[in-house]
């Protein structure tokens, strides 16, 4: 509910009591997730503009240059609170509101990453959310037709009563004629076309801005809205076809505070007068609260011209979409619905659309590291647990569960970042952070969030366009998530500068705590990053190539898989220098190694378990650290002549083949047959597949 | 020489098809929306995957009861082509122009993944490129796509040599690991009585092009296009005069 200091403040601007419907739209249009009250001022600071960047943050989707004749629209959004409530129709339908976020900039949707954070495996309630998070993106993605390429699992008790389901997607357009979610002109019509409106997901917006109470399961439901993938798929084709006939002034997807909030949001470059009984229903006897509100998904609200509207009308028929025209853009900037000849809504559209106060909270900073203690147990032991981990382990349970093949664009999917074709170059995607290591070291963890996938890229020889981000957090009352929330956005600022790589768009997540398990989650401020490569032949490793380690290990333990497995703790690790990047690609691009893997989650053993794992490796020094620790700016590459290797940080550490992962260091020796490894890494896939 | 690759309402492999007929066999190609139905003869139609319907009812259950099937099934009866990839192979399954269902998984969960298929018939316009017995890696993408049908029915297929291509392992040999979604004898693509319409699980157009990791799915449609060409089938053209 609108809070009673925001009810008094607009009672007193408006100089009256506000109407039911008036209430609705400001409890919806004014919470974080419509308004960003509490983050607006610190994502001010962030990069968001370059020589690529055509359409920055603020409409549905950021549209970026890729090459002459290509755009990209790209998107990113989360749907945890849903996810929780119902797992299948939560993530189905974040998957079908950012996919109508890029088709209504008139692109076309080609690929989706998706990063997943769920409470332990162990539990049988988070495999249950897990499995059927995952199905329900499979479901919806495969059915829509549009690739999953990328994603990532974190796994985390943090998360055991708020998972986050966040969602990626990217479209193509051309860059001279993508649309825009701004009105254009008065007098226009505004034709709303797709599924009918029901009671479904009402108040989801501001739904989403609050603590998920005991029992949110029940009374929550009917606030999760249900997905259409075939209905979406039909909305593709039509709004296409629509955007072709250039026809289209401005379109719009309405998701987050239904239609209030899309031709409320809209409509704010000038002012619009909608009648609320003309739009289709699939229910009798809803108000007005409910037609404007409800978050039914799969429609699209477009403005064209008086004489176009049947143009527009006749093509969703061709999709067997039904349409109306339910209103108009006027020159008065005021925001007015009529239903059944009554005024029920009569705003100033600024008031409405970014009038909201910016909330202010106080900050604390916290340390969170504890001392380095070294893990009892013997390493091989140590190894097995690191490998185990549902973070490092194979994830193919998920991956085939997702069409990655569609649209025939795509190149590769299992290394460090997806990879399609797209004109003759290739378009690169990855995301994720490491929530672990962010809950250390919020500034630091949050700019190696932004390194890590810039590096993930960078294996793939390509260079970063633009980053979306999510940015998810616990409630911003409390002093130090404030702080937390602060110095990650300035730690994502700071390294998307050094990376002279903007950031585009995304979307705020906050009050991501559970009463229900007393926990609030580590922050995850989740990244998607695309970048522009070579299209490239695969390289193979044989028997006989050189490893070698490129950059420094430190005793980086603090959030690592190891700290996660042993609770050792230590220094979460320090903000990478990207001075390694440039050369890597340059490798890459060019075709001087056989591999390359950046390190990340388990360390050089993960790496080496991943990429080599039949070879011989020596290594120098303290084994915990040369094996787990988890510190940034580090590849490992298999090479033929270490000379093209020459005038960078690196060492030979063995090379491969043989039978097994043979490692050695000062005080012994450890053996892994390849059959020991597959099983460690298998472990997703065992616990999962029934 | 004219294909028509058929757009339901939730194709999506429609434009893939069409990228692989005109762009690398160079083959004219219209995409024909359903509710258009077939306004030309032509030398042979693509039913391509996707989700008709939204797989809503059964997957293909609904589009094979749509009008455009009548003018498909009267193609097929004049000895022309068709060929059904995933979806399509679905509705050329409920729509009777093959023996037999494809039905959920063994594993009730969607499978995308590459798999090697054994070429069992080197006689079919669809198939006269490969070489028998040859081993051949093409890309899967289905949630129903485990073959059944009764022993006889199996049988018979066996007999008349209309399986077109099974599961099978890296080295050509059909074991239970090798087949992804536990088909009846690991049988992924059949061909009908007259050898004119081939359906298949697997997705020929994602192996089209070597850059994609395969150009084994190509045979495919060179076959189609060389059976026309040699006169094997009857054309568009014959059937107009």
């Amino acid at each position: 509910m609108v809070s009673a200091r925001d009810r008094s403040y607009l009672e007193h601007e408006l100089k009256r009591e506000l109407t039911p419907l008036e209430l609705a739209c400001f409890d919806n249009l004014w919470s974080e997730h419509c308004s960003y009250r509490s983050t607006g001022a610190l994502l001010k600071t962030l990069p968001t503009t370059g020589e690529n960047v055509l359409l920055g943050p603020g409409d549905d989707a950021a549209i970026v240059r890729f090459s002459d004749d290509i755009a990209l629209a790209i998107g990113m959004e989360s749907h945890n609170h849903p996810s929780y409530v119902d797992p299948y129709d939560g993530a189905a339908t974040g998957v079908g509101g950012i996919v109508r976020d890029v088709i209504s900039m008139g692109a076309r949707p080609v690929a989706l990453m998706d990063p997943l954070y769920f409470g332990p495996l162990s539990q049988e309630k988070n495999r249950y959310l897990f499995e059927h998070v995952v199905a329900g993106i499979g479901d919806y993605g495969n059915c829509i037709g549009v690739p999953v390429v990328r994603g990532e699992l974190v796994f985390d008790e943090s998360y055991a009563g708020n998972p986050l389901v966040n969602v990626v997607c990217v479209g193509v357009v051309n860059p001279d004629t993508f649309l825009t979610a701004r009105v254009k002109k008065p007098g226009s019509r505004l034709v709303l076309y797709g599924a009918s409106t029901g009671r479904d997901g009402l108040g989801g917006a501001s739904f989403a801005s609050r603590d998920l109470s005991e029992d949110a399961e029940a009374e929550d439901r009917p606030c999760v809205q249900v997905g259409d993938p075939y209905t979406e798929k039909l909305l593709i084709e039509a709004t296409l076809e629509m955007a072709a006939t250039g026809k289209i002034l401005s379109c719009r997807d309405l998701g987050a505070a239904g239609l209030a909030g899309a031709s409320s949001e809209m409509s704010s470059t000038f002012g619009a007068c909608l009648d609320a009984s003309r739009v289709h229903l699939r229910e009798t006897g809803m108000n007005e609260v409910e037609i404007l509100l409800a978050e039914s998904q799969e429609r699209m609200l477009v403005e064209v011209a008086p004489a176009d509207v049947q143009i527009i009308g006749d093509i969703a028929e061709k999709y067997d979409l039904p349409w109306s025209d339910i209103g108009e853009v006027t020159e008065e900037r005021r925001y007015v619905i009529t239903f059944g000849g009554r005024t029920v809504c009569d705003l100033p559209i600024d008031l409405l659309v970014g009038g909201a106060p910016c909330e202010v909270w106080p900050k604390t900073p916290y340390h969170a590291e504890k001392p380095y203690a070294p893990p009892s147990g013997s390493i091989r032991d140590l190894a097995f647990a690191v490998l185990s981990h549902p973070d490092v382990a194979r994830k193919d349970w998920v991956a085939r569960q997702y069409d990655h093949h569609v649209q025939i664009r795509t190149l590769s999917v299992g290394g460090d970042a997806g990879v399609l074709r797209l004109g003759n170059d290739a378009l690169v995607l990855s995301c994720g952070c490491n929530p672990r290591q962010i809950y250390l070291a919020p500034y630091a963890g949050t700019a190696n969030a932004v390194y890590e996938n810039a590096a993930n890229l960078a294996c793939a020889g390509a260079e970063p366009l633009c980053i979306v981000n999510c940015l998810n957090f616990a409630s911003p009352v409390h002093p130090e998530i404030f702080w937390q929330i602060e110095q990650s956005v300035l730690g994502m600022g700071d390294m998307a500068r050094q990376l002279t790589t903007p950031v585009v768009g995304g979307n705020v997540s906050l009050y991501n705590e559970s009463d229900e398990f007393e926990t609030q989650i580590k922050p995850t401020p989740s990244i998607g990053m695309v970048g522009k490569g070579p299209v490239l032949t695969p390289g193979t490793v044989g028997d006989g190539a050189l490893l070698a380690l490129i950059g420094k290990t430190t005793d980086a333990f603090g959030g690592s898989v190891l700290d996660a497995v042993t609770g050792c703790g230590g220094h979460a690790p320090a903000m990478a220098d990207p001075g390694l990047l440039a050369p890597v690609r340059a490798l890459v691009a060019g075709g001087r190694i056989d591999a390359v893997t950046d390190l990340s989650r388990g360390g050089l053993l993960a790496a080496l378990a991943r990429c080599a794992p039949a070879a011989s490796v020596h290594l120098d020094g303290n084994p915990l650290r040369e094996l787990f620790a988890e510190t940034e700016g580090r590849f490992l590459v298999a090479c033929q002549d270490e000379a093209v290797l020459s005038g960078l940080p690196y060492r030979v550490i063995g090379e491969t083949g043989g039978d097994t992962l043979s490692i050695r260091y000062t005080e012994g020796i450890l053996e892994f047959p390849r059959g020991d490894i597959t099983h460690a890494l298998g472990t997703t896939t065992r616990l999962m597949r029934y | 020489m004219r294909f028509a690759v058929v757009q339901f309402g939730g194709s999506n492999c429609d434009r893939d098809v069409c990228h692989v007929l005109r762009d690398i066999c160079g083959i004219s190609t219209d995409l024909v929306w359903y509710k258009e139905r077939l306004t030309q003869p032509y030398d042979a139609i693509v039913i391509p995957g996707g989700f008709s319907y939204g797989d809503y009812l059964r997957a293909g259950a609904i589009a094979a009861r749509t009008p455009i099937m009548s003018d498909i099934l009267a193609h097929a009866n004049d000895g022309r082509l068709v060929l059904g990839i995933c979806n399509g192979a679905q509705i050329g399954a409920e729509c009777g122009l093959i023996p037999g269902i494809f039905t959920v998984n063994a594993y009730p969960k969607f499978i995308c993944e590459w798999t090697y298929l054994r070429v069992e018939n080197t006689t079919s316009p669809f198939t006269t490129a490969y070489r028998r017995g040859e081993v051949i890696r093409i890309p899967v993408a289905h949630k129903e796509g485990r073959y059944v049908a009764p022993p006889e029915t199996l049988e018979k297929l066996e007999r008349k040599n209309r399986i077109a291509f099974r599961f099978c392992d890296p080295y050509g040999v059909c074991t239970p690991e090798s087949n992804p979604n536990g088909s009846a004898r690991n049988i992924t693509g059949l061909l009908s009585e007259q050898d004119n319409v081939l359906v298949m699980m697997p997705h020929p157009e994602r192996a089209a092009e070597a850059v994609l990791g395969s150009d084994d799915g190509k045979k495919v449609f060179d076959s189609m296009i060389g059976s026309i060409e040699a006169g094997r089938v009857p054309s568009a053209e014959q059937v107009r005069t």
